[in-house]
């Protein structure tokens, strides 16, 4: 038996949230007294592999096949399955992003387990197993419990802080066995977001809303996102006219984020907006309008015009 | 091709959420009812496709009990040409995507909502592509058929695709789907009364999960304010104080 991670790579390094994912799960397996196993599909030097065991895994599978870089749900949902089966899993762990969402509802019919998605948390029991997870975008929480012996979940990043162990962990090739007619997927055509902090992984976000004006506005905002390392982000009508591209829209149509700190210059916080961003950790919010509802979702603000605020910021970030 | 496009029956994006029976139950009160925002867009883009000629007939289907029929009537009323509702309580994601595998066998291409906006799911149109043995894409934000093959757009984490795939396939789609969903014009609107709405009994199922109860975020502590002519001020809070700078 054993607890299964989904871990992802990126051009061979592992996402901070896969860290995040063995710590959360290897939580899960203390209180059930059984081990955890990462799951490594791609190509991972061992170095990069061993790091998982610093953050709870007592062994990883990697599984080391070329065929799987066209994210194929069907043939990736199988391999996953198989790796399950082999190891026993109680509980299989993905993010929640596009693909542990992608991967998770197929992954749980195979297993015949109960899915909970959008969860925040440690379950809060384990027999029967209850876990909280996120409802109406954000908007409140829901504890599920689940009626199945096993377990899927997909759980939000930034909601768990890695802790390291001296942990010993052993790493094993697999091969989950999934033959060439599963895989259906032909990829025309790849564009990697690069030279930018990936949204849905910064610890800060700089949002721009329709305040900012137009888009020749938002050197600042750059400038500063630069400064501290953090994600763009910008409101619906910001994408929708073209100012922004439509990978920084967050939102309840848009992404769904939670860093450490968000910052929003020019957004009024209409409800939809906030439906992405509130579970940030902090929001600081800089809109010329008092009343703006941003406010009553804001940790911090200033009152002011965005356009005095924003030099300021820049200086003051410059001298920390 | 023949489409199926899933529709789940949500509050409106803007209802004040709130919860009866010590919190184990939504409170519906005067709540307005809408399909959910992107199954609309995935039917928007099923109409769409339609026009092009590239689809010759679009059936929505939907888990539910009568009360959702004027959000299937309103899918109608866009340029569905039929609807299936299973009669039933959608219990949970398993319980209904076994509904609807009953139903969904005989279609090209399924559309899902990449999650529905009320309990975020994210898993219907996963399951259901299980259930059928139907390969699936995720996150889709981009659909066209040229020559009976499917064009897919995607995006994946940290960046988008662009994949063929071939049919049956599920799309669970997002925003970028289509641009702006439709609004029934008053012929459609007319014409929806007369298309077929086919209500057929559930499958013996049993959820797997359930909701017990449910908590609204803690309030928040009163904004912090720093003037505007003094705004270096934030950063050191920021630095200092939430110590996330
Ligand atoms: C179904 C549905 C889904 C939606 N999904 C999303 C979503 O995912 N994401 C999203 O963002 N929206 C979404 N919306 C739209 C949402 O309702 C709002 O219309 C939108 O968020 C408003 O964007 P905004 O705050 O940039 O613009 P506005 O509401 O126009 O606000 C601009 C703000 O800038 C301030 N301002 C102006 N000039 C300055 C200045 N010089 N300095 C400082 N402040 C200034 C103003 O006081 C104002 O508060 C959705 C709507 C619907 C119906
Ligand atoms: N009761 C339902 N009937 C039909 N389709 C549904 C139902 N619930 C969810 N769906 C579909 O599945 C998508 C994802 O929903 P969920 O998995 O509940 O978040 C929705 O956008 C719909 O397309």
């Amino acid at each position: 038996m054993s607890v299964l991670i989904y871990t992802e790579n990126w051009d061979g390094k592992f996402k901070k949230f896969s860290f995040e994912l063995v710590s959360y799960g290897a939580a899960i397996a203390k209180e059930l007294s059984i081990p955890v196993t990462a799951l490594s599909i791609g190509k991972v030097a061992e170095d990069e592999l061993k790091k998982l065991g610093k953050y709870g895994a007592d062994k990883v599978l990697n599984v080391n096949d070329n065929r799987f870089n066209s994210i194929d749900n069907k043939a990736l949902s199988l391999a996953v399955a198989k790796a399950a089966k082999a190891e026993g899993a109680k509980v299989v762990i993905f993010a929640h992003n596009n693909l542990g969402k992608a991967l998770a509802p197929r992954v749980a019919i195979k297993l015949d387990a109960g899915l909970v998605s959008g969860v925040t948390a440690l379950p809060s029991g384990y027999d029967p197993f209850v876990v909280k997870k996120k409802v109406f975008t954000g908007k409140a929480f829901a504890n599920v419990q689940v009626d199945a012996d096993e377990k899927v979940l997909t759980f939000f990043q930034n909601s768990y802080e890695p802790v390291e162990t001296e942990n010993k962990v052993s790493i094993e090739a697999f091969d989950p066995q999934v033959g060439d007619e599963e895989f259906a997927t032909t990829v025309k055509e790849t564009n990697k977001i690069t030279g930018k902090v990936l949204l849905t992984d910064a610890e800060v976000v700089i949002s721009g809303g329709r305040g900012m004006k137009g888009p020749e506005n938002w050197g600042g905002l750059e400038e500063l996102a630069d400064l501290l390392g953090a994600g763009l982000a910008c409101s619906r009508p910001v994408s929708d006219e073209g100012w922004r591209g439509h990978e920084e829209h967050v939102g309840q149509t848009g992404k769904i984020i939670a860093p450490n700190l968000y910052m929003a210059f020019g957004i009024s916080g209409a409800i939809q907006h906030l439906g992405g961003v509130s579970s940030s950790k902090f929001i600081a919010a800089i809109n010329k309008d008092p009343e703006a509802p941003i406010f009553e979702a804001a940790d911090y603000g200033i009152v002011g015009d965005a356009f005095k605020v924003i030099p300021q910021l820049i200086e003051a970030v410059k001298e920390l | 091709m023949k489409i199926l496009v899933l529709i789940s029956n949500v509050p409106d994006t803007t209802t004040k959420i709130r919860f009866t029976g010590d919190n184990t139950a939504f409170d519906s009160t005067g709540v307005q009812w809408i399909i959910n925002p992107w199954d609309e867009l995935a039917l928007t883009r099923a109409v769409e496709l339609k026009e092009a000629g590239a689809v010759e007939k679009i059936t929505v289907g939907n888990v539910g009990r009568q009360t959702t029929e004027p959000t299937l009537r309103k899918a109608l009323a866009i340029g569905a040409d039929e609807a299936i509702r299973v009669d039933a309580e959608p219990e949970d994601a398993f319980f209904v995507a076994i509904q609807l595998a009953e139903v969904g066998k005989d279609f090209d291409i399924i559309m899902a909502g990449i999650e529905a906006s009320d309990y975020n799911g994210s898993a219907v149109g996963g399951m259901l592509a299980e259930l059928l043995g139907f390969n699936s894409v995720s996150a889709v934000s981009g659909l066209n058929i040229e020559n009976g093959e499917l064009i897919i757009n995607r995006e994946i984490d940290g960046g988008s695709q662009v994949l063929t795939i071939a049919s049956p396939v599920v799309t669970i789609v997002q925003k970028g789907i289509a641009k702006e969903p439709r609004i029934p014009a008053m012929r459609g609107i007319m014409m929806a009364r007369k298309k077929p709405m086919n209500v057929v009994s559930p499958v013996e199922a049993k959820a797997k999960t359930e909701m017990i109860n449910f908590e609204l975020p803690p309030p928040k502590a009163a904004c912090k304010l720093v003037d505007e002519e003094n705004a270096k001020e934030l950063i050191r809070l920021l630095h200092e104080e939430a110590k996330v700078l």
